[in-house]
């Protein structure tokens, strides 16, 4: 008997977490681990990042960047800004115009709709913890 | 039951950036970037987050992923599992250092998230949804948290 119904909470929760998850907190349906940046950029009149998970590991293995460069596992953890990456910090270890395009394209990485949240997008935090996505 | 969870994009059908609702359409420079359906499209699918199976694709040599900047060092990896038994009324969990060795260094979650010595370290599934332990990843880039039996797949002795 007890276990029946430890099984049935088990299949509940499922179903709940199911059902939060898939409803989406904003309009924005883009990737899975898209990470919008946006600690600065509003404030300094420019798009927040969008930072593409997928694109990069097809790349790069995560520890390049999140044991290497120092990235921490956590949204809006890092203090990222312009003056470390010109300085070859963060992003600038590869965008530097070498490995990858340099800091002169500003539209390539400042991508997102203005007053985008920082968020890793379609992550379980952002839908059940802090949802977040719709501009503010 | 986890049928009803629609992602966002569906295996084949990642959206156009510019249709995203996460990039600006003013942005002239979004024309430039790729694509996700142009780098994902011919990647080994999957029925969640990216609609990619991460794992396969780099079996597979379809990817082949720098362990540095400059590509210069191999991975480390351990091919070592562990079985978490204390699992209360759900399947056992499976963890493969394998596949993780593969991505990430020991330093990622060693001893920061876990400690080295096994069962020493408290696990709990509200942890996880709260984006720590596992859940640093999964739920977040690595696959997501509908993918119970994914982790939870050994069955208890009668």
């Amino acid at each position: 008997m007890a276990q029946k119904l430890h099984k049935g909470l088990v299949l509940l929760s499922v179903a709940c977490l199911s059902l939060l998850l898939s409803t989406p907190p904003g309009d924005a349906q883009a990737e899975y681990g898209d990470v919008v940046m946006n600690k600065y950029s509003d404030d300094a009149g420019i798009r927040p990042v969008v930072f593409p998970h997928w694109f990069h590991r097809v790349r790069f293995r995560c520890k390049v960047c999140h044991a290497d460069l120092g990235f921490k596992f956590e949204v809006g953890g890092n203090d990222v800004n312009m003056l470390k990456i010109i300085d070859g910090e963060y992003c600038g270890a590869c965008h530097n115009g070498e490995i990858a395009w340099s800091v002169e394209n500003c539209d390539f990485c400042h991508s997102g709709v203005p007053g985008t949240p920082t968020q890793v997008h379609e992550s379980t935090l952002q839908k059940l913890i802090k949802p977040a996505g719709a501009p503010k | 039951m986890l049928t009803c969870y629609q992602p966002a994009a569906i295996a084949g059908k990642w959206l156009p950036l510019e249709k995203d609702g996460l990039h600006d359409t003013s942005n002239p420079g979004l024309k430039l970037l790729q694509s996700p359906a142009e780098a994902l499209a011919n990647l080994p699918p999957d029925n969640a987050g990216n609609q990619v199976n991460w794992h396969k694709a780099m079996e597979q040599g379809l990817i082949n992923p720098r362990s540095s900047l400059s590509g210069a060092k191999e991975p480390e990896i351990l091919d070592l599992d562990i079985l978490m038994e204390d699992t209360r009324g759900a399947l056992m969990v499976l963890f493969p250092h394998k596949v993780h060795t593969q991505w990430l260094d020991c330093e990622n979650c060693h001893e920061k998230l876990f400690k080295y010595e096994t069962g020493a370290t408290p696990i709990s599934m509200g942890d996880i949804l709260n984006g720590e332990s596992c859940g640093v990843c999964h739920g977040a880039v690595a696959f997501p948290l509908t993918e119970c039996n994914r982790c939870h797949k050994i069955p208890r002795e009668q």
